[in-house]
């Protein structure tokens, strides 16, 4: 295949979404089923295309690049003239990225006709849906980062609308407000970074920024600059990822459609962040990698440690998903690149997954809730379920599989991945002593095996919570169960690697070779070989102490939720603060509210005050002053200089009051004056 | 480049039209509304028709800015000619304009404002004929500002806006009409006089000698940008003085009322609140835009040294506008003033991407100050459908908007994103640009700055939630989508927020060449 039509087929798979989108807005109404086989076309046509693209790719070793020209500037100042153009760049990353982005929109969008029906707006989801899978291929295939920034803002748009499906209600319309603002938190930090970049090196491409930094040039000639970029660059991935401490809004966005958060906040949008590190990675420092390493493990055990505790079936999947994205943040940052990679991609199919089941479960209980004129039970509540299994084979059994493979038990994919970035995270503290990290990752597997059967067998196993409702419940149609089949099969292992116990050997991690650092060696990430050395001599100990655990923690969950030998409630009890803690969310909400939701508000009302009272005071007031001179000055004007000119009029007239009386009209008085004016005249001329 | 119809220059006929139509309406009597309303419509029309030729006509690659050979569309002879005056010699006040790449877009935009405006006016009923004589005068003064190009003819379109201003504010305002009109007034009067000030201690520094060795007192704003032209000893002679620094203060507060700028900013929420919505409309998206061009028309390469000398005082007053008219926003509860105070953050960004003194920051801000011509005059009229079809304005006042009115709110939300900066529509590319270069020139100031658009995301957010979604109120079950004549008004106004969004080359072409030779003249610092 040639680089052009390899080109060309990334246009019709990034364009064809958003022409479905322009369609379904503008010709939605009118189109038969409201025009959700458009929407569906467009994708499985990019779906189509993208597989294309990726085995062609993945054939030859050279990537792909084709620039347009978007704005000219001419002779810009110390950059002479600049250029700043769009392109797309395909090469093993990116090719991967598209066939799972497409597939996951796809298999969401068949699923949504059978979720979605009778939504009174259905046209639009299907809209929507289509501008988030072009945002995202957008991310996905550019070649620069003001694209990626570009696009970037477009996902968390359709994230926002998509979240907000349900406006009407306002916790859904906060959660949409939540989810955006928080993200531009992180993308004001995106942004710094990437201007950082941009006015040292007057290009927005990562080639060519790769290109400057391996050749020597700093941002501003600084190694704390360049490490400085990749960290607020990160800050992108720390609000997209929902990493700690911008993690909050994912699990209010739970507000959305279900399988919105299958497909955008759990498979594709979220990892975006992942992707961008990915993305950058060879110039990110050591520093900087550290510092993504740490907020990747915090954020892994911290939303492990509330997932535990949650009831309701969305919200423990969102923490999972927090978790999980910890998990990768952490690997890139250890330096593991492949496994960090090849585990958003087996997360993505097996997150969706358990969304799309945990739809399925949600579905058919609110058809059996509807049918039982219940409108007081929480569908999604996991203690109103209980004994799903017989009823629901289907979902049961991918549930499960999704779980398997997400607590990382052998034969999934889910263990192929988790056990190289256990491994990548033991070979690197080994070099440099950072053992908190592997502990960290360790006790999270351990956790979520847990709580993921925790969430089984409090779903689908043991009593009903209500024997009616469960004689009710129906499997879900063919549309919703047909692409959990798919996405289970997706989720065993063979179609990564063959080698059941290894990823490393497979296609996968081999495609996703870990791209050579460009920064200066002394503050660059651990050479990729050495790590790998390392990998390789921990790397049996690590498998062996990864199936311990996982399988230690799915039974004792067992233990607890399934035969009952130990109370649940009993340990709540006993952990005291700490259950609370967790149940809590660890009070960041409230903390946020409380700091900088009330901080700002109050910012605002000073401002306001500040505007009103002192600002316009002062024009008000020198308003005030200025009639107040002229009031003064009136009166002076009044009294005496209308006095002074009142006066010399009074006085004038008096005068002639007075002189008036000499106007006789009688020719002999006036006689008299004359002559004696003339000897006056005389008298005066002879004295000189 | 000339281009003449009837032997007039095109630039006088884009000026002067609307003054044309001014006469016909007042002959028309009284009761003919509708004459009088397609009297506005059309001259307005033929105004942006002749706006859009010159647009297309414009040769990309002139310079412009000092270099009168280089200025297009130029018509230029002698006015006022007083000969032998005491002390001061030959005056000559020129009737001189032209246009360069700084001012091509600004025609375009208050061509393209006015033409909406009326359109938007089409409800107007009280004193018809009053109103839209004033109207009209109103875009003539705003038009002559952008081409004008000797400060005398400069000054007097600037104060010929002022009076049709305050009277269409003061008679056809809101409750508290005389109050802002007042303020509006004194505001941009006192604005006037530190301009005319400046400008008469210009004129008495600059004279040039001409073909018969005569020493010439000159308004000529290009003269006025040549060092050699200032007469030895005079007060504003030599490069950065006391008297320079001085005269650049004033004129920047003049320009900055205008901008406006904190802290001389407070007329404006006043004056947009009690003003009807075209004029809102005109306010917003071409008033506020002549202190700014007025600055690098005026201020920028007549006092370069001085300009270099307060580059983060510009840049400062920036930031704090960005950010302060933000928070301030982020309180209102008036709709209207809601969209005042934001329109003071996004001319926050115009001056910081000024202030940068480089090619990306200035072409980010003069296409910044087209964008938010558009995005707020949308905005303005968003509120003012609500406006007309409820008196009311409050954002808690509704609720559940999107349900009732499906076209209107996806065209709210093209403007509420495009506010927000939202990459794809045209606010996003003109703030990238000024931020790219107000960080080459000031790295702390511009960071701060960009935390601005988390604040901006927030209060459009809350607006967007409060006034279109949840739940829809009983009183409001029977409000009407937007008519013909509104779709008319919004969408060319989107379909422009949305082409420059993803493409904005045409636009940047327009303006680049001049904006660079103005970058790298003001950095020469006055050769």
């Amino acid at each position: 295949m040639g680089m052009d039509s390899l080109i060309l087929f990334s246009l019709f798979a990034l364009f064809l979404p958003l022409a479905g989108f322009v369609v379904l807005i503008f010709f939605g109404n009118r189109l038969p089923r409201e025009g959700d086989w458009v929407a569906t076309g467009a994708v499985a046509v990019s779906f189509v295309l993208s597989l294309i693209i990726m085995f062609s790719k993945l054939a030859t070793p050279d990537s792909v690049t084709a620039t347009w020209a978007w704005v000219q500037m001419g002779n810009v100042p110390v950059l002479g003239g600049l250029t700043i153009e769009l392109g797309i760049l395909i090469d093993n990353l990116s090719s991967i990225m598209l066939v799972v982005v497409t597939l996951i929109s796809l298999l969401v969008h068949v699923y949504s006709m059978g979720y979605m029906q009778g939504d009174s707006r259905y046209g639009r989801y299907f809209a929507y849906l289509g501008f988030f899978t072009f945002s995202m291929l957008g991310i996905v295939i550019t070649h620069n980062l003001l694209m990626m920034y570009m696009f970037w803002e477009l996902v968390g748009l359709s994230s926002y609308l998509l979240i907000g499906h349900y406006y009407e209600k306002k916790s859904a319309s906060n959660a949409a407000i939540k989810a955006f603002v928080v993200n531009r938190i992180g993308d004001a930090g995106m942004f710094i970074g990437i201007m950082i970049l941009f006015v040292h090196f007057a290009t927005f491409s990562f080639d060519a920024i790769f290109g400057a930094v391996a050749a020597g040039d700093l941002p501003f000639a600084s190694q704390a600059w360049l490490t400085a970029a990749g960290v607020l660059i990160f800050c992108g991935a720390i609000g997209k990822s929902a990493q700690f401490p911008l993690h909050v809004w994912l699990p209010d966005a739970m507000e959305g459609p279900t399988p919105v958060s299958a497909l955008i906040h759990a498979a594709t949008m979220v990892a975006a962040g992942v992707f961008l590190v990915a993305r950058m990675f060879p110039i990110l420092t050591a520093d900087a990698l550290l510092v993504i390493a740490y907020i990747g493990a915090a954020t892994a055990l911290l939303a492990a440690t509330v997932a535990i505790t949650q009831y309701d079936i969305k919200k423990v999947l969102a923490w999972s998903t927090i978790s999980q994205l910890g998990y990768m943040i952490l690997a890139l940052g250890v330096g593991a690149y492949a496994a960090g990679f090849m585990h958003l991609v087996t997360h993505a199919a097996f997150k969706a997954g358990l969304f799309l089941g945990s739809g399925a479960v949600i579905y058919a209980m609110h058809a059996a809730l509807h049918k039982q004129h219940d409108h007081q039970t929480d569908a999604q509540d996991i203690r109103n379920m209980g004994g799903l299994r017989g009823k629901m084979p289907v979902t049961y059994w991918t549930f499960l599989i999704f779980t398997l493979a997400i607590s990382g038990i052998p034969l999934t994919s889910g263990f192929l991945s988790k056990d190289e970035i256990l491994a990548g995270t033991l070979a690197f503290s080994t070099l440099n002593g950072h053992f908190l990290l592997p502990l960290t990752a360790f006790l999270v597997a351990g956790m979520t095996a847990f709580y993921m059967f925790r969430l089984v067998i409090l779903t689908f196993h043991g009593k009903p919570s209500d024997k009616d409702r469960l004689s009710i419940i129906r499997e879900a149609p063919g549309v919703m169960t047909v692409p959990l089949i798919v996405l289970a099969t997706l989720s065993l292992f063979f179609f990564y690697s063959f080698n059941p116990l290894g990823a490393s050997s497979g296609w996968l991690y081999q495609a996703l070779e870990r791209p050579a650092s460009v920064v200066p060696e002394a503050i660059g990430p651990i050479a990729a070989s050495v790590l790998y050395q390392a990998v390789s001599s921990v790397h049996t100990l690590v498998m062996i102490l990864s199936i311990v655990i996982a399988v230690s923690g799915l039974a004792f969950a067992w233990l607890v939720y399934e035969k009952r030998s130990i109370s649940a409630d009993k340990m709540a009890a006993a952990m005291g603060p700490l259950y609370r803690g967790s149940y809590n969310k660890w009070y960041f909400d409230e903390m946020y509210q409380a700091v900088i939701v009330n901080g700002t508000l109050a910012l605002t009302h000073i401002s306001n005050w500040f505007d009103n009272r002192i600002i316009d005071g002062i024009v008000n007031g020198a308003a005030t002053v200025t009639q107040g001179i002229s009031k003064i000055s009136g009166w002076i004007d009044y009294m005496f200089i209308d006095g002074l000119v009142n006066f010399l009029a009074n006085f004038t007239g008096a005068i002639g009051m007075r002189l008036r009386k000499i106007q006789t009209g009688k020719v002999q008085n006036y006689l008299v004056f004359a002559v004696f004016g003339f000897l006056v005249i005389v008298f005066f001329f002879m004295a000189i | 480049m000339e281009f003449q119809i009837f032997g007039i220059g095109i630039l006088t006929w884009i000026v002067f039209l609307p003054i044309v139509g001014m006469l016909i309406v007042l002959l028309l009597p009284n009761e003919q509304k509708n004459a009088i309303r397609w009297t506005a419509a059309t001259v307005t029309g033929l105004q942006l028709v002749l706006a859009v030729v010159v647009t297309m006509i414009f040769d990309r690659t002139a310079l412009g800015i000092n270099d009168s050979n280089s200025f297009q569309f130029v018509e230029q002879f002698r006015w006022i000619v007083v000969e032998a005056v005491p002390w001061v010699g030959k005056i000559e006040i020129m009737y001189f304009m032209g246009i360069d790449g700084l001012s091509v877009l600004m025609v375009l935009l208050t061509a393209l404002i006015s033409v909406i405006g009326v359109i938007s006016s089409w409800n107007i009923e009280k004193m018809v004929k009053g109103y839209f004589a004033l109207y009209l005068l109103l875009v003539t003064g705003m038009m002559g500002v952008f081409v004008a190009l000797d400060f005398f003819l400069f000054f007097i379109f600037w104060e010929v806006m002022l009076l049709p201003m305050y009277f269409l504010i003061g008679i056809w305002g809101g409750a508290r009409r005389e109050y802002a009109a007042i303020k509006f007034f004194i505001y941009t009067f006192v604005g006037g006089v530190l301009m005319l000030l400046v400008m008469l201690a210009l004129y008495f520094s600059v004279a040039y000698t001409n073909e018969a060795g005569e020493q010439i007192h000159t308004f000529n704003l290009l003269h006025m940008m040549n060092a050699a032209n200032y007469v030895e000893g005079s007060i504003l002679y030599g490069l950065d003085t006391t008297w320079r620094y001085v005269a650049w203060l004033a004129l920047f507060i003049s320009f900055a009322i205008k901008v406006p700028l904190f802290p001389f900013h407070t007329w404006l929420p006043d004056a947009h609140v009690e003003a009807p919505t075209p004029i809102s409309v005109i306010l917003a998206g071409v008033l506020l835009k002549l202190g700014t061009y007025g600055m690098l028309r005026v201020l920028f390469p007549i006092l370069p040294d001085a300009t270099i000398f307060f580059m983060y005082l510009m840049a400062s007053l920036g930031m704090i506008s960005i950010i302060y008219g933000a928070l301030c926003a982020m309180a209102q509860q008036d709709f209207k003033k809601l969209i005042a105070y934001s329109s003071i953050s996004h001319m926050g960004i115009v001056m910081l991407g000024m202030a940068a003194l480089n090619t990306q920051g200035t072409v980010g801000a003069v296409l910044q100050m087209f964008n938010h011509g558009t995005i707020t005059a949308m905005l303005f009229l968003i509120v003012g459908v609500l406006y007309d079809r409820t008196s009311k304005r409050g954002v808690y006042d509704f609720g559940g908007i999107a349900n009732q009115m499906p076209k209107y709110t996806g065209i709210a939300m093209v403007a509420m994103f495009a506010a927000l900066g939202l990459p794809g529509l045209s606010g996003f590319v003109s703030e990238l640009f000024s931020f790219l270069g107000a960080f080459d020139s000031f790295r702390w100031i511009t960071i701060i700055s960009v935390t601005g658009i988390v604040l901006t995301a927030a209060y459009i957010l809350w607006t967007v939630q409060r006034v279109f979604l949840g739940s829809l109120s009983d009183v409001h079950k029977t409000l009407p989508d937007l008519t013909g004549r509104e779709l008319l008004m919004f969408i060319p106004l989107a379909i422009i927020v949305i082409f420059l969004g993803v493409y904005p080359a045409p636009a940047i072409e327009l303006m680049n060449a001049s904006l660079s030779h103005l970058v790298d003249f003001v950095n020469g610092g006055m050769p």
